[in-house]
């Protein structure tokens, strides 16, 4: 939360100079509450207020880049606790954990999994994002070992090496020079010698601490240490305690504007039991976490995960959309059927999957409906017969088929005859209702 | 900086909701915080998972979630002993699938009895729920709530279309009632004021505000609970306290994911593995939206559930 215009009136050299515009001090301090002006209007305020205003300015939680190229993935910058109030920003990172006492062979095949892990699902590409090194072995030289495999075999994957001990921290980082890894397992111990790390190899703070108070006590002293870039653990493990701690971090952020905690979060879920460790990830994933570590990625898993975070991180005001226009499936000739729906991702998603599925080649044509489904389109009055006639008209598409047959959702039969009305010369055919009939549908009429 | 943990105090709170009679009645609702925030309030109950069963064998399910069940699930009766006794449920959902006039079009009283002989057969609670056809629903449910007079089940569900007589139903033969509206919490609510105008005790009644399956539609009522359980808990709106349900088995298993072999799909994977994990994770989900009493199909993902819900409580 920002600061009011008392407070800031208060940072400021009070001498209504006016050389800022405004008449007095506290009329420019009004108006940098309101975000009317800016602080560098005027020359004389002090270092100290700037910092101070700078911060108190900055997004709530710190927006953080991790790693680094067409890989890495934006942490933080959330503003609200609950998503019909606004989209949630930066979807949640999933990680996988490598052990470095696995042999050779056992990461190479887990780096693999990762590295094949990407699933097209509804337009967006979706995999498994980051990869966490833990320093089981204890042994410097494995976890050096390890990370090397690691920077070779899975190069633009960003990294969280997990170790306590600052020397084995040192010599892994150095395998990720330029490639923004995390070092996990910061504590009030071993906070200097990592913080100098950090700040040499530029990498991200993992910080650790037992509950919210001693966490709040060692990012403020890191932060004073001269590292910003931190991603925080309460020391959550159970589900309770990851929906108490989280709740409480990104309230403290957002709704106190509490400096300390205004940082991504880091959960780790690990269990035994795969499905039971996707549904505890789940609870991350709803619950604010910025980065889950899981111990396995299997194929099923890895679509129910990450359908999940599509669905919390998609914007409630907007629909997710696709672009308006005829859409070839296969190869279609100029007698191949022509099959229209709105341009809601998900419908188009479903119905173009399964024209595919038929081998029948088609034109589907999309029909701008500001993103609703075709039913709700249809209440909503954007999806109606003289939208359709005037669409399929300026399309363009007279001249590309030779026949006049347009095929419309089983659900919307009801305009079936005011189409063929306000589109002269064309049939429209009724298709089935739900899309999973069209490849029985399709391949009957050939 | 000194850390001060940023509580909230609630000025309201979800009903307390019990079904069932004897020793294995069972409550749920009655926290006054938001799902599972134990730390700033008083969560008595936890929510209760229902396994789901119909009058007609499940031809309709996909075969991976008929599997577990193949055995018993010719017959109502041996299917919901079976879930009572090996499954250790601690409710069942039958669902008079087989009234649907699409369907066996089965009489109000062919339902009736079904009810009766399933009640006869089970301690645990009842739910009772129509085949979701808002005219043949209102004859099938007053049977059955009559038939299961003073069982102190539920019965839903009650739609903006037959609330009337499905409502007075479940009042003259003190049962619960589920109100269910579609994805609009303007709706819910005002479905819910219809109801108690009618004299039903609102205190009686659970919430649907209508279920969406993990990738279709999820989020519309992953957030529609999270704003009634808002509306519920910090603008204390009395209308909206009843316990929310979360009819997942039902939306889940008829999606493309619950069902494609793994040969069509193979990027992705395992089809049973990915049918239990879609319904739990849709469940799962729900239960952080504020969903108390959830309708499941897969023993393997109520029980995952079951899990999860252990030690968002432990
Ligand atoms: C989620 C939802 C919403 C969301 C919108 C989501 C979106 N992006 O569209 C919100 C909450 C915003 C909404 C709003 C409204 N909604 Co609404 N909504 C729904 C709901 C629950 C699901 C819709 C959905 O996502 N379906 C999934 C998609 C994939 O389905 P689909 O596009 O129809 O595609 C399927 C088929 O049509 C077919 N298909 C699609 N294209 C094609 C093409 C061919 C050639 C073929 C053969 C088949 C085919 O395949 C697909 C899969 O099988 C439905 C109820 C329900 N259970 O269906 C109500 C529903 C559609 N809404 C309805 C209404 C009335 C409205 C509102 C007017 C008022 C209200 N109740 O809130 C507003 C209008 C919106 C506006 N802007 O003015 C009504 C429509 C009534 C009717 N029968 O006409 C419904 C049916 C609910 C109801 N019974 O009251 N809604
Ligand atoms: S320039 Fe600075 S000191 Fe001068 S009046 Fe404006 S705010 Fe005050």
């Amino acid at each position: 939360m920002a600061l009011t215009g008392v407070e800031i009136f208060k940072l400021l050299p009070k001498t209504n100079c006016k050389k800022c515009g405004h008449p007095t001090c506290l009329a420019f301090a009004m108006k940098l509450a309101q975000r009317q002006a800016t602080l560098d209007l005027c020359p004389d305020v002090s270092e100290d207020a700037k910092r101070i205003l700078g911060e108190a300015s900055a997004p709530p939680i710190r927006p953080i880049t991790f790693g680094s190229g067409d890989k890495a993935v934006k942490m933080g910058e959330e503003t609200v606790l609950f998503r019909h109030d606004k989209k949630f920003v930066n979807p949640c990172t999933l990680a996988i954990e490598l052990k470095d006492s696995l042999s050779e062979s056992d990461i190479s095949k887990k780096l693999d999994e990762v590295l094949t892990s990407e699933i097209d699902r509804v337009g967006q590409k979706l995999r498994v994002d980051a990869i966490a090194l833990t320093n089981a072995s204890g042994d410097k030289g494995k976890f050096e070992a390890a990370a090397k495999l690691i920077s070779s075999k899975a190069s633009g994957v960003p990294v969280i090496l997990s170790t306590t001990d600052p020397a084995s921290a040192e010599a892994a980082v150095k395998l990720f020079t330029g490639k923004r890894p995390i070092i996990y397992g910061v504590n009030a111990s071993n906070a200097e010698a990592m913080a100098n790390i950090a700040k040499t190899e530029k990498a991200i703070l993992g910080v650790v601490a037992n509950g919210l108070d001693e966490l709040s006590t060692l990012t403020e002293k890191i932060k004073s240490l001269g590292v910003e870039d931190m991603v925080i653990d309460s020391g959550a493990r159970k589900a309770k305690d990851i929906v108490e701690n989280n709740t409480l971090i990104r309230r403290a952020a957002i709704k106190k504007n509490f400096k300390p905690l205004g940082y991504p979060v880091i959960n780790f879920v690990q269990r035994e039991d795969s499905l039971y460790e996707a549904l505890i990830a789940a609870v991350g994933i709803t619950k604010f976490s910025s980065i889950l570590v899981l111990i396995s990625i299997e194929k099923w898993k890895n679509l129910a995960m990450f359908t999940l975070r599509q669905n919390i991180y998609t914007d409630p005001q907007v629909p997710m959309q696709v672009e308006q226009k005829i859409y070839k499936i296969g190869e279609p000739t100029a007698e191949s059927p022509l099959t229209i729906t709105t341009n809601f991702s998900l419908t188009y998603f479903i119905v173009s999957g399964e024209i595919e599925n038929s081998k029948i080649p088609t034109r589907l044509a999309v029909m701008d409906c500001e993103g609703l489904s075709v039913l709700t389109a249809w209440a909503a009055g954007k999806f109606t017969a003289s939208k359709i006639a005037t669409f399929i008209k300026e399309s363009g598409i007279e001249n590309e088929v030779k026949h006049r047959e347009l095929i419309i959702p089983g659900y919307v039969a009801i305009i079936s005859g005011s189409i063929e009305e306000k589109l002269e010369g064309w049939k429209v055919t009724v298709g089935p209702r739900e899309a999973n009939g069209l490849p029985a549908f399709l391949k009957a009429r050939t | 900086m000194a850390f001060v943990a940023p509580k909230e105090t609630y000025s309201g709170k979800v009903y307390n909701v019990n079904i069932g009679t004897g020793d294995k009645a069972i409550s749920f609702g009655s926290e006054n915080v938001l799902p599972f925030h134990s730390f700033e309030g008083a969560v008595p109950n936890k929510p209760l998972i229902a396994y789901e069963i119909q009058d007609v064998p499940p031809s309709d399910w996909p075969e991976n979630v008929q599997k577990p069940y193949s055995s018993v699930s010719g017959d109502p009766v041996t299917w919901a002993k079976f879930c009572q006794d090996s499954l250790n449920a601690k409710a069942i959902a039958l669902r008079l699938l087989g009234t649907h006039p699409d369907r066996e079009n089965r009489s109000p009283e062919d339902a009736a009895k079904t009810v009766k002989d399933v009640l006869a057969a089970i301690n645990i609670p009842l739910i009772i729920l129509g085949s979701n056809h808002a005219e043949k629903d209102a004859p099938v449910l007053i049977a059955a709530a009559e038939v299961a007079k003073d069982k102190n089940c539920v019965i839903g569900k009650a739609q903006e279309a037959n609330y009337k007589t499905i409502a007075a139903a479940a009042m003259a033969n003190n049962h619960k009632l589920i109100a269910m509206s579609e994805l609009d919490i303007n709706l819910s609510k005002q479905l819910n004021i219809l109801i108690t105008q009618m004299g039903f005790d609102k205190e009686r009644l659970i919430t649907d505000p209508m279920c969406s399956a993990l990738g279709y539609g999820l989020e519309y009522t992953y957030s529609v609970m999270e704003r009634i359980r808002l509306a519920a808990l910090t603008q204390n709106d009395l209308t909206m306290q009843p316990p929310m349900l979360a009819d997942v088995g039902m939306y889940v298993w008829k999606i493309k994911e619950t069902q494609a072999p793994e040969s069509d799909v193979p990027q992705w994977g395992n089809a049973e593995e990915r049918g239990i994990a879609w319904e739990a994770m849709t469940a799962t989900a729900l239960l952080m939206a504020g969903a108390e009493l959830l309708i499941m199909r897969h023993p393997k993902a109520v029980e995952a559930v079951g899990k999860v819900i252990e030690e968002l409580n432990a």
